[in-house]
């Protein structure tokens, strides 16, 4: 009950955050932008030589590079809402009134958690179907398999989450927003080096991407999600920057839900441990 | 108890007893390590040795805390709520149902006279008005301890009076008052027993229940007194010293009072003045701890 209780406070705490609206905001821009240039590249189209199937793919791609863009707004907005959650309210003393209540600590953080899972899967929900909806309305394409898509999405954005408590159980807000954002930085890189590795089939760079995703998996998930969202066809042409030059395979992916336990687990440890 | 951070002792060998029912007042300069012990009693920090019951129960227990409230020194809660969605989110956090918590939401808010703030955000409220709010979240499961860091401090004269009542009231009605609070005249006439604390120990404990026990000091304004009369007095008060119309003596409990009066009227002195006079909370608390030393 507590965790509930814990949950649904922190998903109205989350819902009151101006970086929430401001994603929100940037969101609903990126998709008026994306929808006008859909119906632009459409009607120009419409003009052009450009055989149906090349226009077809182009605007596949566009769509993939639309659902990129929200795959970053939800992984970086999950983890700004999140950062001082726990170590804000530690350094303010608003977690003592809580955590003398009767509920385990490890109630106060799966709580706290669960909150900020809701707010990220409304997110995701809107942004992404949002974004599959101005794509087959507008330009009449459709991903593959756009609920795996969304689901890939979705736990990226929860590895994110899960990362940044367990640093927000140690250090203050500003130290774990910088270390979070530092590993999604190494993960964005380490995920972009691998996919360059596959032009020159270079074991090296993939390597170096390799790691960086066993570092943090964020940037594997999205590629695993680009895979499975991206047509088979677009896919193997390498006609976007999502091709299936270096895909991650399934064992990544469990990786990833592994990684997300054990950081979600040293959170719950940690604060269950530390003094407040 | 005892509680280290890094090298720093800020809990020295702290032992005591709270009895049940009783308002106790936990003093100490600033870094005795009061509030660190609080949250030591509250299981917001561990002992780094030694352990501690509340209620019979070790200190962090879980459900124990069903009948412990807590005001933190600086209370502070998320500032987009009302006072009534406040005590509601922390009712159910301490299992009250909602058919109780909707007459005692309301009933709470009066006792802490917010009621004309009650659609207000606690983003508008004052830090006395915070205490106030944070008070009733304190006794919104009617726990049968409490504990109270600095209640008073931001509060008016009206205020503390209203606390003071508050916290007497609980006392009534069974529950055990844990108060700390640097304002010593609040804790004077508030506490049942208070101990004082220093570095992270115990150095005294008053009972303030028996200050009629306790030695007082009586300053007497009287012409007539005769060196008989002086000598006499030795039969109550081993220290008696006079200076000219003025006589001061110790006795060793109020007791005597009275027949010390009656005893200076039957030896012929004329007694303009007879002021009995006890240590207060403060001249105490100074002669414990010694001067400021930049705590």
């Amino acid at each position: 009950m507590g965790v509930w209780i814990m949950a649904g406070i922190t998903f109205r705490e989350a819902a009151r955050k101006k970086i929430l609206w401001t994603a929100l905001l940037a969101g609903l821009a990126f998709l008026l932008v994306f929808g006008i240039g859909l119906r632009f590249q459409v009607g120009d189209f419409r003009n052009s030589a450009v055989p149906p199937f090349l226009r077809y793919q182009v605007i596949s791609a566009m769509l993939m590079i639309g659902l990129y863009t929200v795959d970053l707004l939800a992984v970086v907005m999950t983890t700004l809402t999140s950062v001082d959650t726990i170590s804000g309210e530690i350094t303010s003393g608003t977690i003592h009134a809580i955590a003398t209540k009767p509920l385990a600590r490890w109630q106060i953080l799966i709580g706290k958690w669960l909150g900020f899972v809701a707010m990220a899967g409304v997110y995701v929900a809107l942004m992404f179907w949002g974004t599959i909806a101005e794509g087959y309305w507008i330009g009449g394409v459709m991903a593959q398999h756009p609920v795996r898509g969304s689901l890939l999405v979705f736990l990226e954005c929860i590895v994110a989450l899960s990362v940044t408590f367990m640093f927000g159980t140690w250090f203050s807000t500003l130290t774990s927003g910088v270390i979070t954002l530092g590993l999604l930085g190494v993960a964005f890189l380490g995920g972009w080096l691998e996919q360059m590795s596959g032009f020159t089939e270079g074991s090296r760079l993939a390597m170096v991407g390799i790691i960086s995703s066993l570092v943090m998996p964020s940037e594997a998930i999205w590629r695993r999600a680009a895979f499975e969202m991206e047509s088979p066809l677009s896919g193997s042409l390498q006609f976007s920057p999502f091709a299936d030059i270096s895909i991650p395979s399934g064992a990544m992916i469990g990786y990833a839900c592994v990684y997300l336990l054990i950081a979600l687990g040293v959170a719950v440890y940690h604060f269950g441990e530390r003094d407040l | 108890m005892r509680k280290v951070f890094g090298g720093k002792v800020a809990v020295r060998d702290l032992t005591l007893t709270v009895p049940r029912g009783e308002i106790f007042g936990f003093l100490g300069p600033n870094g005795a390590g009061k509030s660190t012990s609080i949250k030591l009693l509250l299981g917001l920090a561990r002992p780094t040795s030694g352990e501690a019951f509340v209620l019979g129960a070790p200190s962090g227990d879980v459900e124990i805390r069903r009948k412990i409230g807590f005001l933190p020194e600086n209370f502070r809660f998320y500032e987009w709520l009302t006072p009534a969605e406040l005590l509601h989110l922390h009712g159910r956090l301490c299992g009250v149902d909602n058919s109780k918590l909707s007459e005692r939401v309301p009933a709470l808010i009066d006792l802490v006279g917010l009621t004309p703030h009650i659609d207000k955000r606690l983003q508008n409220f004052s830090k006395g008005m915070l205490q106030r709010v944070g008070l009733a979240q304190a006794l919104i499961h009617e726990p049968d301890i409490i504990f109270l860091d600095e209640p008073t401090s931001g509060l008016d004269p009206l205020g503390r009076r209203m606390v003071r009542d508050i916290i007497r009231a609980q006392r009534d009605r069974g529950a055990t008052v844990f108060l700390n609070s640097h304002l010593l005249s609040e804790i004077e006439i508030t506490c049942d027993q208070v101990v004082f604390i220093r570095e992270g120990e115990v150095v005294t404990s008053r009972d303030m229940r028996k200050q009629h026990e306790e030695a007082v000091r009586v300053e007497v304004r009287a012409r007539k007194l005769s060196p008989e009369c002086v000598s006499g007095l030795s039969r109550w008060s081993a220290s008696v010293q006079v200076d000219e119309e003025r006589l001061t003596l110790t006795a060793q409990s109020r007791e005597p009072l009275p027949d010390i009066l009656r005893y200076l009227v039957d030896a012929g002195a004329d007694v303009y003045q007879f002021t009995p006079q006890r240590l207060s909370l403060e001249e105490l608390f100074i002669s414990v701890m010694g001067e400021d030393r930049g705590f």
